[in-house]
């Protein structure tokens, strides 16, 4: 592989490192990048995870042979058991995690309906949970989100019992970097920066006041067999760059 | 019970309005068009829907039967955002209770077992427990002490669901991969129609798959209708797919007053299902012709 990775390719990576050390649980991307990034996790690092064809079927790591079945009934209670780890999108998102994919406004008459919490609320307080942003602006990275939908940090701080126990976000990967919640009080901090990006521009581009530590390395680059993997095996078509804003 | 053969609108006949009425299926995939179709043209008003919702949910609240609907999202899948249900919640014409997933299996479970409630962990921390003000949590009685949310019973006047066979007693097998919440949907119910692709003789049934698709049994339903491509246009697979053009084709009309009285002409005024199928024949084919 002699050409340089694009932004879609570091952020495949940067999606496959979130699910890192995970082992025998689900995967559940929503996006086909964090998709690309879960099947090439489990391609390289993270062999064990198990990932679903986006409907019932659990399919083996060749993506061809079924390896088990999964409606939706089952994924419920999967959730309930911790052993999953999921990345959602998210409409909004503040400095805690706290997610909205609800509506914009009001809820009680919103300007714009989305979808609806779906299972951001459950997910959030059963097992881990990380976030792709397709397109890092003050618009999704903002002060308040409309309707808390996946759970954040200084909401989970005050559950009680193991639900606090049970609630982690792990990464947030964004079109410009990677952000995590690494910080005494988990508020957002930047973890990396992908390649051509500057710290100062990301800063600007988050609607809230980011965590900025003194030295903010570069985003890992995929490797030369995770390129090929990526353009020969799980995106020939070249889909990947059209869900970056 | 057995469960007496019906026609569509016999079953949206045994219906009354301001009924809570459960749909079964997920988003755009097998969901019982045909009744659904069947009570917009009866015009019952006052429904709460209680679904994983689709355009089930979408086509009630433009036919103007929807009081409430109770979910945790409304999604064409392949077309994210339903565009009558975005409407709907814009304009504030209609109510929404909204649930967690898990919630809304938990309350479906709660109603299937006659229970009050049950405990879930999902909701607690969220603005769930704000725009619902009625729901409680509730502390666990055992040492560990632990606070979870209560989701009350989702108990449902009549129930609603498609298979893709049944025999006349309304015994129903799923053929696809998911069996989504049907079942439950049934038991959660005071009352449930079950409609299907086709009608066989109960010794055919596993014929067509193993025992265990035979998700329904006729315990749990009390009318059967015969509704070939009554799910359309959500998916009914192996028997069809979702059909994709038409549903564009609904999701641009439901984003156009205009449009969407010409699209109501033609699909939603006809006679009963089959006057449905026919105007979806001539639709498809003129696709096909390359006509607009």
């Amino acid at each position: 592989m002699s050409e340089e990775p694009t932004l879609a390719e570091v952020c495949i990576v940067a999606c496959a490192e979130a699910w890192r050390g995970d082992g025998a649980i689900l995967a559940s991307p929503m996006g086909l990048i964090p998709a690309l990034g879960a099947r090439l996790a489990r391609l390289t690092f993270e062999p064990d995870l198990l990932v679903t064809d986006g409907e019932a079927l659990l399919m083996a790591p060749d993506g061809q042979t079924t390896e088990g079945w999964l409606p939706y009934r089952d994924v419920l209670r999967l959730v309930a058991t911790g052993r999953r780890h999921m990345m959602m999108g998210a409409a909004q998102l503040d400095r805690y995690g706290n997610q909205n994919i609800s509506c914009i406004g009001p809820w009680d008459r919103p300007r714009a309906q989305l979808l609806g919490v779906r299972g951001a609320p459950g997910n959030t307080v059963n097992h881990p949970v990380s976030y792709w942003i397709p397109r890092h602006s003050p618009r999704v990275l903002t002060e308040r989100v409309d309707m808390v939908c996946g759970v954040g940090y200084d909401r989970a701080a005050r559950l009680t019992g193991r639900s606090a126990g049970f609630h982690e976000l792990r990464v947030v990967v964004t079109s410009k970097a990677v952000l995590d919640f690494a910080t005494p009080d988990h508020r957002m901090r930047l973890r990396s920066v992908h390649p051509g990006h500057r710290v100062e521009a990301i800063a600007e581009l988050t609607g809230f006041e980011l965590t900025v530590p003194a030295d903010v390395p570069p985003t890992r680059p995929p490797t030369a067999h995770e390129l090929e993997l990526i353009r020969e095996r799980l995106d020939p078509r070249g889909l990947r760059d059209r869900e970056l804003g | 019970m057995t469960a007496v053969v019906l026609s569509p609108d016999d079953v949206a006949a045994a219906l009354r309005p301001g009924m809570t009425i459960g749909i079964g299926g997920w988003g755009s995939r097998r969901k019982p068009m045909a009744l659904v179709r069947a009570i917009a043209r009866a015009g019952l008003t006052g429904l709460t829907i209680v679904s994983f919702g689709g355009p089930d949910v979408g086509l009630l609240i433009a036919a103007g039967c929807v009081r409430q609907v109770v979910c945790g999202f409304v999604s064409l899948d392949t077309i994210p955002l339903e565009p009558h249900f975005r409407q709907a919640r814009q304009q504030g014409t209609i109510e929404l209770t909204e649930l967690d997933e898990g919630m809304m299996h938990w309350g479906l479970l709660a109603a299937a077992q006659r229970l009050p409630f049950l405990p879930i962990r999902a909701g607690l921390g969220s603005d769930v427990l704000r725009v619902n003000p009625s729901l409680r949590t509730v502390r666990s009685p055992y040492p560990d002490g632990e606070e979870l949310v209560a989701v009350p019973a989702l108990t449902l006047d009549a129930a609603l669901v498609h298979m893709n066979r049944a025999d006349a007693g309304g015994n129903g097998q799923y053929l696809g991969p998911d069996p989504y919440f049907d079942d439950l949907f049934c038991l959660a119910a005071d009352r449930a129609y079950l409609s299907c692709e086709r009608i066989v003789p109960t010794a055919a049934l596993l014929q067509g798959g193993p025992a265990q698709s035979l998700l329904i049994n006729r315990a749990m339903v009390h009318g059967v209708a015969e509704t070939p491509n009554g799910a359309h246009f959500t998916s009914c697979p192996p028997d069809y797919a979702r059909d994709e053009e038409f549903q564009k084709q609904y999701a641009a009309a439901a984003n156009d007053p205009a449009a969407w009285l010409s699209f109501s002409e033609r699909f939603l005024q006809v006679a009963d299902e089959l006057g449905y199928q026919q105007a979806v024949r001539e639709f498809t084919a003129s696709q096909g012709a390359g006509a607009p």
